[in-house]
């Protein structure tokens, strides 16, 4: 053999080596084609792998160091040169996958790192979500249950029944182990145990309402966690063996009713609260969220707003049933008093007429009698029979009046009469009496007194005559002085008379009369006593006889029906006094007077023109003729006139009412022209009216005029008045002699 | 104060001093009353009938008094016309004069009825151009745009 270009290995003599080593390069092998094997086959089993690319680069490398490794197997032997080459070839393309894949994983590897990392954030977001989540899932539980407590709360409006609700449904929402509501005791110094969710009839604790424990919860309005062992938590023997669940202590405000104004709600400081305990239950290690405190403020709050509702009510309540039995007894009391008005109608009623009648017997009877033949014993006896009668039946008749009068059934007969007449038949009726006692009676009407007034005349007469005679029964000497007038509203008002306050309407007036006597007067204190009935002054009773003492308080009763107000004024006794009533009149319409005759006020006046009027105008003196025609024409007539008597004599006619002539021209007797014109005329209503316009002064002229049978004289200068006023007179009497 | 208030002024106190000084008295007022819109210029027309009857009546009276032989009877009733026209007119002055014009006739003095009518005459005069002046002024603030006011 020649040279040869296999290659002859080195072969040691060590065969087990090789051995050796040939197993493993084709377990190599082996293992480096079924990992890419296995990686195919899983990766096409999951859905997700970003990195294909990497796998079949890796895949290349893992297949290619099989490769070399396999064909490794071939070179331990003698081998040709072409299982070199292929060795050579698979050795040089797996350095190159080898290196390329080597520089891909370091891109690669942080990427897959950071997937790891993004995954841990993710997980731990999804933890908190997880608890936030828990959160709101409890705080949604704890407004149901909120809103289920106040429903329960607020939906009974009776006090114990509230407070029971409250303390059972947080008892049930909170599982606690007990609830207790202490409220403050009347005197406002201790707590008493009212209710408690678990004892059946609280025995009755208090404590004093100033512990420190207490006031820390009520200087605040949150739930307040307390110690197990302060005294308002001691509320039973520990239940468990090891330790008191914790204690949490809110208060309640207790609204009073009469802390409620519209305008400021109460301050915190006047308020009383209640306090309210609970327990969670003992051994457990459940302790107080900050949910569960917030759940049992809002509970206190609305056991407060609940509470005082009910504290409205049970008020309005009350008050109600105080209303309602008021009404019955203003009702019964009512019918008492209309059936005793009725009783004393119908007594009225009888005695009316069954009184009178056998007064009236005895009145006549004794009258009659005085005109017998009487023993002067007997006539003393009847004489006192009929003043005693007489008063009797005055009595009666007063105290039937009033009694109509203070029924409200008395009207007033109004009319139109004369006020004037009224007071001047009062003054005839009193003038007698007076006179006999000589006094000076005096009337005194203001000039603005209608004449005429509307009202009840006989009432009014009755007032007056009750006010004046009393003027003249109480006063022994000296004088009495009645004033009528018309009163303005300054003198109206009178501070005595305070509740008066007459309103000026039209078509009235108010009447004010004054009686002012100088008798014994009236001491002030007794004043307030005239106008009540049966109510006599000791005094006017000792000096006189006369009189029940209902006179002035029908005259009052009469006053006030006419709207008005009646009052006595006196300095005291001795100093006289002064009567004064005001009434309201109407005044009557004018145009329903004609029966009635009135003061004319303003003289009749006369026309203001002529128009139409023929007139001749007789005058020599051209300036007065033409002065005396612009009087005329200005006045409205038809005016005419001549220069000389010839003219006149020819012009005059039947159609001339008057003829204005002036005579003082001497040696022109403008007396032939009217002694032409009557002869002219002779019949009376054709004739024109003769007037002379003279300057003189003279009764001659008067009197030649008058002889001519002219019908006036009229002095010259003529104003325009003095024309006007002599036309109208002139026209309206068919006669004017002006006086000069 | 403007044109027509000024006049107006000077009328009013020119009005007033014939009153006051006794030129004319209430009559003439009374004949303003007269003066509607009927007959606007009554006052001038009775004044222009009263100026002419005046100077005839004048007239006539002195032609009477220088007779040798006095008609005392006609000046009389001059005078008394004379008396008449002056009163109905308001032209004060003028009547008392005749008034005394007419006594001296009664008493048939010469002497004294010439004096008179001197008198007469002056007072009539003045009494003209009183007037006269009185309704220019008028005339002037009736042509200023303004109203005659009255008394």
């Amino acid at each position: 053999m020649e040279s040869c270009n296999c290659i002859e290995p080195q072969w040691p003599a060590d065969e087990l080596l090789m051995k050796y080593q040939y197993i493993s390069d084709f377990f190599i092998a082996l293992a480096y084609f079924s990992i890419p094997l296995e990686l195919i086959y899983f990766v096409k089993k999951s859905a997700v792998f970003p990195y294909r690319w990497v796998l079949v680069q890796f895949g290349a490398f893992i297949v290619l160091c099989g490769a070399t490794h396999l064909i490794n197997l071939w070179t331990f032997n003698m081998h040709s040169r072409t299982v070199a080459i292929v060795m050579t070839t698979a050795k040089v393309l797996t350095a190159v996958v080898s290196c390329a894949t080597a520089l891909m994983l370091v891109h690669i590897i942080p990427d897959l790192l950071s997937v790891k990392t993004r995954e841990l954030f993710l997980k731990n977001k999804a933890a908190e979500l997880d608890r936030e989540m828990g959160l709101i899932r409890t705080q949604e539980e704890t407004g149901r249950h909120v809103r289920m407590l106040t429903h329960e709360i607020r939906s009974t409006l009776d006090r114990h029944t509230i407070l029971k609700t409250t303390l059972v449904e947080l008892g049930r929402t909170l599982a606690l182990e007990e609830c207790a509501l202490w409220m403050p005791t009347r005197t406002g110094l201790e707590l008493q145990l009212s209710y408690t969710l678990r004892q059946q009839n609280p025995v009755g604790y208090t404590v004093p309402i100033q512990l420190p424990v207490i006031n820390q919860v009520f200087s605040s309005n949150h739930a307040v966690k307390i110690s197990p062992n302060c005294p308002v938590a001691r509320l039973r023997p520990l239940a468990g063996k090891y330790m008191p669940g914790e204690v949490v202590a809110v208060r309640v405000p207790l609204l009073h009713l009469s802390n409620f104004q519209i305008n400021d709600w109460p301050e915190l400081s006047t308020k009383r609260y209640a306090l309210m305990v609970l327990m969670l239950p003992s051994d457990s290690a459940r302790q107080w969220h900050v949910h569960e405190l917030e759940l049992v403020e809002v509970v206190a709050d609305q056991v407060a707003v609940a509470l005082s509702h009910a504290a409205i009510l049970e008020e309005s309540m009350r008050a109600r049933d105080l209303l309602m039995q008021q009404n019955i007894a203003l009702d019964s009391a009512r019918r008492e008093a209309e059936t005793a008005i009725r009783a004393r109608n119908d007594f009225l009623a009888v005695m009316n007429h069954e009184m009178r009648t056998p007064m009236h017997a005895i009145i006549a009877l004794s009258s009659l009698l005085q005109e017998t033949e009487l023993t002067p014993e007997q006539r003393l006896m009847v004489e006192t029979i009929l003043k005693s009668s007489n008063l009797l039946a005055t009595l009666i008749n007063d105290v039937l009046d009033l009694s109509r009068l203070e029924d409200g059934s008395l009207q007033l007969q109004i009319g139109t009469f004369n006020l004037h007449a009224v007071f001047r038949e009062v003054l005839n009726l009193i003038k007698p009496i007076a006179s006999v006692k000589k006094l000076l009676v005096a009337l005194n009407l203001a000039p603005d007194l209608p004449e005429y007034a509307v009202g009840d005349e006989k009432r009014l007469m009755q007032t007056l005559l009750n006010v004046v005679g009393n003027a003249v029964k109480f006063t022994k000497e000296g004088n009495i002085s009645i004033t009528g007038f018309v009163a303005k509203s300054e003198s109206l008002r009178d501070s005595r008379a305070p509740e008066f306050f007459p309103v000026p309407i039209e078509n009235h007036f108010y009447l004010r009369v004054q009686v002012r006597d100088s008798g014994s007067g009236i001491s002030p204190q007794d004043i307030p006593n005239l106008f009540t009935k049966f109510a006599q002054n000791q005094a006017i009773a000792l000096r006189n006889s006369s009189g029940s003492g209902l006179g002035l308080a029908i005259c009052k009763r009469f006053v006030n029906l006419m709207e008005g107000h009646i009052w006595i004024e006196s300095e005291g006794l001795g100093k006289g006094c002064t009567a004064i009533f005001i009434v309201k009149l109407g005044i009557p319409e004018h145009s329903n007077d004609s029966n009635l005759s009135f003061i004319p006020k303003m003289p009749v006046h006369g026309q203001t023109n002529f128009p139409g009027l023929k007139v001749l105008v007789m005058d020599e003196n051209g300036v007065s003729r033409s002065v005396t025609k612009g009087l005329l024409l200005h006045l409205g007539c038809d005016v005419m006139t001549v220069s000389s008597v010839e003219e006149c004599f020819q012009v005059v006619s039947h159609e001339h009412q008057v003829v204005f002539m002036d005579v003082c021209v001497p040696g022109i007797d403008g007396y032939e022209v009217a002694v032409h014109i009557h002869d002219k005329f002779t019949r009376r209503h054709e004739r024109p009216l003769i007037v002379a316009l003279t300057g003189s002064t003279d009764n001659l002229t008067k009197d030649n005029c008058m002889r001519v049978g002219m019908d006036g004289v009229i002095l010259k200068p003529v104003s325009l008045e003095k024309m006007r006023s002599v036309l109208s007179d002139l026209l309206e009497h068919r006669v004017l002699f002006e006086s000069m | 104060m403007d044109v027509v208030s000024q006049l107006q002024k000077q009328f009013i106190d020119f009005s007033s001093s014939l009153y006051r000084e006794g030129y004319v008295d209430d009559q003439f007022s009374q004949l303003h009353k007269l003066q509607d819109e009927s007959s606007p210029d009554f006052v001038v027309e009775v004044a222009s009938l009263f100026f002419d009857d005046a100077e005839k009546l004048i007239n006539s009276m002195a032609r009477a008094l220088e007779q040798p032989c006095v008609d005392f009877k006609q000046v009389d009733s001059h005078v008394h016309q004379l008396k008449g026209s002056s009163s109905s007119i308001g032209a004060l002055r003028v009547k008392n004069v005749c008034i005394a014009f007419r006594s001296f006739c009664d008493a048939q003095n010469r002497e004294g009825c010439m004096r008179c009518l001197q008198q007469v005459s002056h007072e009539y005069t003045m009494l003209k151009s009183k007037l006269q002046t009185l309704f220019r002024m008028e005339q002037q603030i009736l042509a200023a745009g303004g109203s005659v006011p009255l008394e």
